[in-house]
């Protein structure tokens, strides 16, 4: 029989983050700081409104490119929040989360050959998804004396002339650093001055703390050369209803929704119908989720100050990103040491790029009684860990 | 600062000062002057704790009554609703806006206890007109918390 396989696909190593969960699941009685969702339930108003919508019987296919209202009101919630304007009938579309957008999109831009700049540590599919679309992935790596953040220096030095795309993932999952809208400005001229596009991936677009994000979208110039990304799984915690959207420029809109409409048809319709509920209604459940999470960001800062696991305090989404390099381990040494000996999930820093060698991920999507206790473990085995030093 | 300490606290009052005061990024000192400062204002009036009685073995009968009443001469309804809130046996006592004036809530032992409270206490008092009593059988929610069993972390242990 002949090799039933791509090569290309073959090639690309299974999400380093899969390993790390097949070691994990094996463990009954661990507790986690390894999810990238929120532990709430979705609001109940969404909910129903998601049930309601099948009772009704609307269980067809929507438009491609997704219901009407419902583009309706993403654009009204992208100009609203960001200040970006994009018309609901040629620059919206639904997709299957944020990771169908960020693949189509790729898709969608390159030609064989094109060089996509890609922040790392940063999440799992972009590497990816460029070679899937024909690109060749280049990474930067964002260190920890610049909070993660992407710099204009570091930019231009991975710019060639093969550059297409940047990919923008802030606020970053897994560091949690925020890009502010002067940092944003530097980068906006680069990209400008280079003629480059941006796929600027918002999913955590609700989740900063202590200033409100600002799309790159927004710059003078930068909206006909960026696909923003967003969706409901990060916001109006809808991880399951895999609902998520990209507004771009139509010219490139059009081809994305060729993508979708051929791979995909539409989003699932009663998650549509839920989150025309969500932009309507959701704006205080956003509001009292992100204020718990910022309760328990600090919460956790304070905890790995004492605990001596230095920690750049993150200003966005859900996740800290403590150093572990003082005790000469690799970050998947230390992820399975402490599941093995304290039961504590956590995710090594290397499953979002080489540079998050030496870090792990942390998340504090997780109730205060489970963080304390996962702490408490921590503790015990970060001074056992010094005690034989 | 105080709406953040309230929103905590009436979830969990036993929350640690110190805790609280990470959670908020405030000084222990801070948080707890401003404490101090509410339960003299009055606006902390106590700290209760929630208790699922059906779960113990414990027998309480709850009832909900409607009491309309003609407020009199120098006898307002704050005067009558303390002549309702006096008793041991009230729980609660709110004015309403509609078609009746109070609402009271009765914890008896018995539902003989219960009716005997309406009929021999509450119902003679000079300024009631009418009351009509409504008995418990199930609570479900109580106090912004689900009285059901909690449901476990249903997430994988990790997820991208």
């Amino acid at each position: 029989m002949r090799n039933p396989l791509s090569d290309r696909i073959v090639e690309i190593p299974s999400s380093g983050i899969r390993k790390f969960f097949d070691i994990v699941s094996e463990m009954k009685d661990a507790i986690s700081l390894g999810v990238g969702e929120p532990d709430f339930d979705t609001p109940w108003h969404i909910r129903e409104e998601g049930i309601y919508s099948l009772e009704k019987g609307r269980t067809f296919y929507t438009s491609n490119a997704g219901l009407k209202e419902l583009k309706v009101e993403i654009s009204s919630y992208l100009s609203r929040r960001f200040e970006v304007t994009y018309d609901p009938e040629h620059e919206v579309i639904v997709t299957v989360g944020g990771s169908e957008a960020i693949d189509i999109a790729l898709r969608a831009m390159l030609n064989p050959g094109d060089e996509v700049l890609i922040p790392q540590p940063s999440y799992v599919s972009y590497v990816p998804c460029t070679i899937l679309a024909n690109g060749v992935p280049v990474t930067i790596e964002l260190e920890e004396k610049d909070q993660f953040k992407l710099t204009k220096e570091k930019l231009l030095e991975k710019i060639t002339e093969k550059t297409k795309v940047l990919i923008l993932p802030f606020p970053n999952n897994p560091t949690g650093a925020v890009m502010t809208a002067e940092e944003l400005k530097d980068i906006a001229e680069v990209v400008i001055e280079k003629d480059l596009f941006v796929i600027s991936d918002e999913i955590y677009a609700e989740l900063t703390y202590g200033g409100d994000h600002t799309t790159i979208a927004s710059f003078p110039g930068m909206r006909d050369r960026t696909v923003l990304i967003n969706g409901f799984s990060k916001s109006y915690a809808m991880t399951g209803w895999r609902l998520g959207y990209a507004a771009a420029p139509r010219i490139i809109l059009e081809q994305m929704l060729k993508i979708h409409q051929f791979a995909i048809m539409c989003a699932p319709t009663a998650s549509q119908y839920a989150a025309v509920a969500a932009l309507r209604d959701g704006d205080k459940d956003v509001q009292v989720m992100r204020e718990s999470y910022d309760q328990r960001r600090r919460y956790l800062v304070h905890a790995f100050k004492e605990m001596g696991l230095e920690c750049f305090e993150p200003h966005g989404a859900f996740y800290l990103f403590p150093s572990i390099k003082r005790f000469g381990m690799t970050s998947d040494e230390f992820a399975t040491r402490l599941l093995r000996e304290e039961k504590v999930a956590v995710v090594p820093g290397t499953a979002f790029g080489d540079c998050g060698e030496g870090f792990l991920r942390i998340s504090y999507a997780y109730s205060l009684k489970n963080l304390k206790e996962a702490l408490s473990r921590m503790d015990r085995f970060v001074k056992n860990l010094d005690r034989k030093a | 600062m105080r709406e953040k300490i309230l929103a905590i606290i009436e979830k969990n009052s036993r929350i640690d000062l110190k805790d609280l005061a990470v959670l908020l990024g405030e000084s222990e000192t801070a948080i707890a002057n401003e404490i101090a400062e509410m339960e003299k204002e009055h606006i902390i009036c106590g700290y209760h704790t929630l208790i699922n009685w059906d779960n113990t073995s414990d027998e309480k009968v709850v009832a909900l009554i409607e009491v309309k009443v003609t407020p009199q001469r120098g006898m307002g309804f704050d005067k009558i609703a303390e002549r309702i809130y006096q008793y041991n046996e009230v729980n609660a006592v709110y004015l309403m806006s509609g078609s009746f004036d109070f609402t009271v809530f009765i914890e008896g032992k018995t539902m003989r206890q219960v009716a005997q409270f309406v009929s021999e206490k509450l119902s003679p008092m000079e300024s009631v007109l009418s009351t009509a009593t409504h008995f418990v059988l199930k609570k479900y929610k109580d106090h912004g918390t689900v009285l059901a069993e909690e449901t476990p972390d249903e997430r994988m242990l990790i997820t991208p």
